[in-house]
């Protein structure tokens, strides 16, 4: 023991208290900080995202994300299209949940037109939001464990998204970028076999193979030291960031827009909303898992209770008729021609509409001047505030942390750059 | 029956609240489609969202929103949209501005104001004093001009390809195959407000290519329509409507007499009612004698 002066070291109390010798050796080097590039093609990143990091050795001690790489001006590009014509831009924004998105829109729309929504399309729309959700979570579950070192679930999880997307192509023709909900209801109706699947599926595959998968992870002892108490978010920085979707309710905060604010069928269902106790990434992370088992719960009763009748509003100055109906009346022809070249006109006005998508609070803000293009269409994306964080979140934790806080932030560039 | 929007249950104690708590800052209130959105002096609006934030528990900023309305005197309108999670509901909060007086930061108050004023600043060019960290976000390193503003072109001033011969990315000026073709699908008999090709002499605004005809109608009012048809509905009937007494008819009272008076049953009503004449009274007594079968005529059978 000597008694030289005690050197407290960065960012670790390890040595506190410890005298610790100080001299130089052969080969020592002062190291200052240095600034590094994560990003923009990063495979950790979920997308181009760029962060300007300092480092102090391996402590992060300031983070400033560069976003905007994939900014395509979706908003400016809404506004010189007719409302149905802005309708496929919303399923290219979180390009993981498409029809989550879709349904704030289309809400948005609704809520300016006051259109009444059959009760089968309602129950259509929940019950493919639900899917949505799963579908999300299978991706972000997957890429998650895979960011923090584990290959195995990913590929498991990655069968169900699988499934998930082959029902949204019976449904809707189109695996990703369906474009199935519409404003007054959804496109077309689905095959009764479909439904009868999709009950099949949340019944019997979906518990089997997630819950197989979850089992190698959620014990797991590598996985819970890359997660455990990485990037706590107390319940006020929740709040006073905006946070939303499963970092809010990581961070012990039970809200969940689809129990406060329902739409939709949402009001009907029972469901519970899990909840975090730490607000780590290890709670963002079990949050989304148990909203997998919410969401079948919310599907089966769908599926229990799905009404018949039409499937979109009958309002014809909204909704065109079907195909059928074109080829006996007159009228329905000119519907067609006038709803699939000027588009419905929307009353003046202004909404915020904000649904829960599997990522967070996703809303539309849209101002309507009474013609049939949107005035101005503001998308509030959930990445934005939760990316906007990380420099909060990062700060004090080692670089190989930042991809466990990106994972759990379920980040998707499509959504934050718009 | 309404709209399938997220309902969110309105505050009726909200507007006395308001006014208390902002004063004479509180430029408007109004209450359209079912969402709450006043309107605050720029100046204030750091302090507004204080006292919002800490007395009326709007806890949560979601949203900054730029929206441009070139006509008006200060074009830009700054709308701030707040959730309050243990009052559940939200609150829109509008300031407006132009493109050279600055809007106060409220990065104080809510951290993440930072990244959303950035964008409102790139995207409008509205300058937020106070904010240190106002650079762009969402365009590119090196962008010039506000891409959100009515009159910035969609197609923009500049594009990028990657050149072969300089073996880097290159900036041009746009050059378009095809001019970019906006069609006016609005109806002109709908009163379109510009003038037709070879109407000119008719007379008109003239004032260039407009937006053709708007729905008369804003969403507050279509929203008012329906709730006040749901009211006005009459109630089902508590018995299904018949017609068996002449009363039914609802062809008023008089019909009723008159028809009391032609139809069998209202003569029978009429004659027990008048006094009795002997005949009647006679023929009330005696009891009718059956008829005695009939005698077979002429001949034997």
């Amino acid at each position: 023991m000597t008694d030289s002066p005690q050197v407290k070291h960065h960012g670790s109390d390890m040595f506190e208290g410890y005298p610790v010798d100080t001299a130089d050796t052969a080969g020592d080097q002062v190291v200052t900080n240095y600034t590094i590039n994560f990003g923009p093609q990063h495979p950790a990143a979920h997308g181009v995202l760029r962060m300007v990091m300092e480092l102090d050795g391996e402590i992060i001690e300031r983070v400033d994300p560069h976003v905007g790489l994939l900014h395509r001006g979706t908003e400016k590009l809404i506004e010189y299209k007719t409302y149905l014509q802005a309708l496929p831009y919303f399923d290219r924004l979180d390009y993981c949940s498409p029809l989550g998105m879709e349904h704030s829109y289309v809400l948005a729309i609704e809520k300016l037109l006051d259109l009444d929504v059959p009760a089968r399309a309602q129950y259509l729309r929940t019950l493919f939001a639900e899917l949505t959700r799963i579908c999300n979570h299978m991706l972000n579950i997957g890429s998650h464990v895979m960011d923090v070192g584990a290959m195995t679930p990913n590929l498991w999880v990655f069968e169900l998204r699988e499934d998930c997307l082959n029902f949204f192509e019976r449904a809707s023709g189109a695996r990703m970028h369906s474009a199935y909900f519409r404003p007054g209801g959804v496109h077309q109706d689905v095959p009764e076999r479909l439904l009868y699947d999709i009950g099949e599926w949340v019944e019997k595959r979906l518990p089997k193979l997630f819950g197989d998968a979850m089992s190698l992870v959620i014990d797991n002892r590598i996985f819970k030291q890359r997660n455990v108490d990485i990037a706590t978010v107390s319940k006020e920085d929740a709040l006073a960031w905006g946070f939303s979707g499963p970092m809010i309710r990581g961070s012990g905060i039970a809200w969940d827009l689809r129990k406060s604010q329902p739409y939709d069928a949402y009001a009907a269902m029972e469901f519970d909303i899990p909840v975090g106790t730490r607000g780590d990434c290890y709670d963002r992370f079990m949050v989304r898992v148990e909203e997998v088992y919410q969401s079948a719960k919310i599907i089966k009763q769908c599926l229990r209770d799905m009404p018949t009748g039409p499937i979109a509003s009958l309002d014809r100055k909204v909704v065109p008729p079907k195909r059928g109906e074109m080829k006996q009346s007159m009228e329905s022809l000119i519907h067609h021609f006038k709803l699939y070249t000027e588009g419905f006109h929307v009353p003046a006005g202004e909404v915020y509409v904000a649904t829960e998508s599997p990522k967070g609070e996703f809303g539309v803000y849209l101002v309507s001047d009474g013609t049939n293009k949107p005035y101005r269409c503001k998308i509030r994306p959930t990445a934005f505030s939760h990316l906007q964080a990380m420099d909060m979140m990062a700060k004090g934790h080692m670089l190989a942390d930042t991809t466990a806080i990106i994972g759990a932030i379920d980040v998707v560039f499509g959504e934050c750059d718009r | 029956m309404a709209s399938p929007a997220p309902l969110v249950a309105p505050q009726p104690a909200l507007d006395a609240a308001l006014k208390k708590l902002i004063g004479t800052d509180l430029l408007a209130h109004d209450f359209l489609v079912g969402e709450d959105s006043i309107t605050v002096a720029r100046e204030a609006v750091a302090g507004v969202m204080i006292s919002l934030r800490d007395n009326l528990e709007y806890q949560q900023l979601m949203e900054i929103a730029g929206v441009d309305y070139p006509d008006r005197a200060e074009r830009f309108e700054v709308v701030y949209h707040l959730l309050s999670v243990t009052k559940n509901h939200r609150l829109r909060v509008r300031v407006s501005t132009d493109e050279a007086t600055p809007v106060p930061t409220i990065v104080p108050v809510w951290p993440n104001a930072g990244w959303l004023e950035r964008e409102v600043f790139d995207m409008y060019g509205v300058l937020f004093a106070g904010n240190t960290d106002l650079r762009r976000i969402l365009t590119d390193y090196g962008f010039q001009g506000h891409p959100q503003r009515k009159d910035f072109p969609l197609t923009g001033y500049t594009e990028l390809r990657y050149s072969e011969e300089d073996k880097r990315v290159v900036y041009e000026p746009v050059r378009l195959a095809q001019d970019f073709r906006n069609f006016d699908f609005l109806s002109p008999w709908e009163g379109a407000d510009y003038v037709l090709p070879g109407d000119e002499k008719a007379g008109g605004t003239g004032e260039g290519p407009g937006k053709g005809a708007p729905s008369p109608m804003t969403a507050e009012a279509v929203k008012k329509a329906d709730e006040k048809a749901e009211k006005d509905k009459a109630p089902p009937p508590p018995t299904p409507k018949t017609t068996e007494k002449p009363e039914q008819t609802g062809a008023g009272a008089k019909a009723n007499i008159k028809a009391a008076k032609t139809s069998r049953d209202g003569a029978k009503a009429t004659a027990t009612a008048k006094a009795k004449t002997p005949a009647t009274k006679k023929a009330e007594k005696a009891p009718a004698k059956p008829r005695a079968p009939r005698k077979p005529k002429g001949g034997d059978a």
